[in-house]
């Protein structure tokens, strides 16, 4: 009456098999250093860039990079070190708050319309709506309405994203609810938001997981496009957007104005893409036995 | 009294080709610690039986077009789907027939097991787990207070069935419907599943629903068994009758398909031709252009149920002259 056992087979718990299988990914490692490295300049902007980012001193205009000013100095003798490290808090700040709006909204929406098929088509179609605008459009449309703040931008991040979100786990639930599982514990006597909860939306976490990383590299470049546009956060305030744009008046007599924050969007960005593509190789079974 | 009493139910599906009736007409009754025996081909309607009882099929497309269905003196078919809901689990439980894939892949078993007593007990958490322990024990998982922690992918599928009966019968219910479930596992391990229903069944008085295309599962387990065909109860009877004294040609046919240990046959006797699909099945007897016996009259109109000998019923009407010859 015992079955056999196999007890070669690894007891280990998924979760830690999944860490141990990230920290053999030579590109997901290079990807988190990368973006730890802007993130935690950015948690530490109060203390490695003293300096307040928008004080004027018109006689240390143009400084090129010394040891008095690493990054230099812009048009206005603004310290650039002060602007860029403040400017990866506030790009931080946007990236992380557009992910925890499209977590929440895009989880909900996703599930709603995945798992209630009544509301499937309602839904789905103001999300094609959405998707249907050029991101940068609908986002500077949106900010053109809401205002030139922090928390506007974020908002308008949040709209403009959302629905892809929302497509992505609504297409893991429709799979998922056809699972025999689903049905087992719908004939053990669960409802739908103990479906939702505990069979549907944790099996659906891989894809939302990779999907919010790229994510936060979205929101990070478009924030940026928009300050270079002049529709993002107004200047002075620092983001990198906005010191692009100061800077490309004076990209011939002081290109560091220009390069610095450009590269500092480019190592952010560069950073999420590989954490994200690595996400995706470790968590995406069918990738696994390919490779 | 009867636990289960099932009347003329017909089950039908909206299509894009219009309505198909998957089955109808379904009558039988089952009562309480007695296990029936449901058998047909792919398609004959016996799973949509089952989840037409257990209230599992999408409606719309599905809608009951006729009969009901009496549960402890409950008519299911009007109930409100959360009435329902409560009733899953304590009252009819079910088990599938893909134990690799009816466990959710990212709990452990005793997650899974202490989240469907949940679903309907408020008990503290250490009776929660203490009730999942004796349940796994019940269904013969070795070292059970350890093999809690475990996760599905990390079973047989032996042991996974075991899992699945242990979280169906956590709730203690009255009717278990088993859909299939030994026909993914190997034959040893389809006996020690079917011995634990069975013994199950002795400990908690439960009625058992084996739904099953297998002749072997049906010989072992069932008290009484009702053969299905194209949507149709075409025979029913205690098991032993039925295997002494077929009486409808389908029912027959099934058992010449049955190979026999001892029998000194050639070659198995198949049924020629299909079953017929569910849009255009033929007027009169459903099984009658496959049937070596057909007449005339068979086109005609078709077979009533009726009862031919003590507690046999069958739906063909040459039975009798077919069973003096």
């Amino acid at each position: 009456m015992v079955d056999v056992v196999d007890l070669s087979a690894p007891r280990q718990h998924p979760l830690r098999a999944t860490l141990r299988r990230l920290m053999h990914h030579r590109l997901f490692l290079l990807g988190l250093f990368l973006f730890g490295i802007v993130a935690i300049v950015a948690m530490l902007a109060p203390i490695i860039a003293p300096l307040d980012p928008n004080k004027l001193a018109m006689r240390n205009k143009f400084r090129p990079p010394s040891a008095d000013f690493v990054f230099g100095t812009d048009n206005f003798g603004r310290s650039l070190w002060s602007r860029v490290v403040w400017g990866a808090q506030l790009s931080m700040f946007i990236g992380f708050s557009v992910v925890v709006i499209n977590a929440v909204f895009g989880t909900a929406i996703g599930a709603a319309a995945g798992y209630f098929r009544k509301l499937d088509n309602a839904l789905m179609r103001v999300n094609d709506a959405l998707m249907a605008f050029p991101a940068v459009l609908l986002a500077i449309a949106v900010t053109a309405v809401l205002g030139p703040s922090v928390n506007d931008v974020i908002i308008a991040l949040g709209i403009v994203y959302t629905p892809r979100t929302a497509r992505i786990v609504r297409s893991s639930v429709i799979v998922l609810r056809e699972m025999e599982y689903v049905q087992a514990a719908v004939a053990a006597g669960a409802g739908h938001w103990r479906i939702l909860r505990h069979h549907i939306l944790p099996n659906a976490m891989a894809p939302l997981i990779v999907q919010l990383s790229f994510l936060f590299a979205y929101a990070v470049l478009t924030e940026a496009t928009l300050s270079f546009l002049g529709v993002g956060a107004v200047p002075p305030t620092p983001t990198w957007g906005n010191i692009m744009a100061e800077g490309r008046q004076y990209m011939l007599d002081a290109p560091w104005i220009i390069t610095i924050p450009g590269a500092a969007l480019m190592i952010t960005v560069l950073g999420l893409n590989l954490l994200g593509d690595g996400l995706r190789d470790v968590l995406d079974p069918r990738l696994r036995i390919q490779s | 009294m009867s636990l289960l009493e099932v009347r003329n139910l017909t089950t039908a599906f909206q299509t894009a080709r219009g309505e198909i009736t998957a089955m109808e007409d379904v009558s039988f009754d089952l009562n309480p610690g007695e296990i029936l025996g449901i058998v047909g081909e792919s398609g004959s309607g016996k799973s949509v039986t089952a989840l037409t009882i257990m209230g599992l099929l999408p409606r719309p497309p599905a809608r009951i077009a006729s009969g009901s269905i009496r549960f402890g003196g409950q008519e299911l078919t009007t109930l409100s789907e959360g009435r329902m809901q409560k009733l899953r689990g304590p009252g009819i439980a079910m088990v599938f027939q893909e134990p690799m894939t009816s466990l959710n892949p990212v709990f452990t078993i005793g997650d899974q097991i202490v989240e469907t007593i949940r679903a309907h007990e408020n008990l503290s958490n250490r009776a929660l787990t203490a009730r999942a322990i004796e349940m796994l024990e019940k269904v013969g998982i070795p070292s059970a207070a350890t093999r809690m922690s475990d996760f599905p992918h990390q079973l047989s599928g032996g042991q996974r069935q075991r899992v699945m009966l242990a979280i169906a019968l956590v709730c203690r219910p009255k009717l278990l419907i088993a859909d299939e479930p030994t026909t993914a596992l190997d034959v040893t391990i389809q006996a020690q599943i079917l011995d634990l229903m069975m013994d199950l069944r002795d400990e908690f008085g439960m009625a058992i629903m084996i739904i099953t295309h297998n002749m072997g599962v049906i010989a072992e387990t069932a008290d009484r068994v009702m053969v299905m065909y194209a949507g149709r109860v075409v025979e029913e009877a205690p098991v032993m009758r039925l295997f002494d004294h077929p009486m409808h040609p389908y029912t027959r046919g099934l058992l010449e398909c049955v190979p026999a240990i001892g029998q000194d046959k050639e070659r198995l006797v198949a049924i020629p031709g299909t079953l017929p699909e569910p849009a255009n099945r033929p007027r009169g007897c459903r099984f009658a252009p496959r049937c070596a016996h057909a007449i005339a009259d068979c086109s005609a109109g078709l077979p009533p149920l009726e009862t031919l000998a003590p507690q046999h019923t069958a739906a063909c009407f040459r039975a009798i002259e077919l069973q003096s010859a």
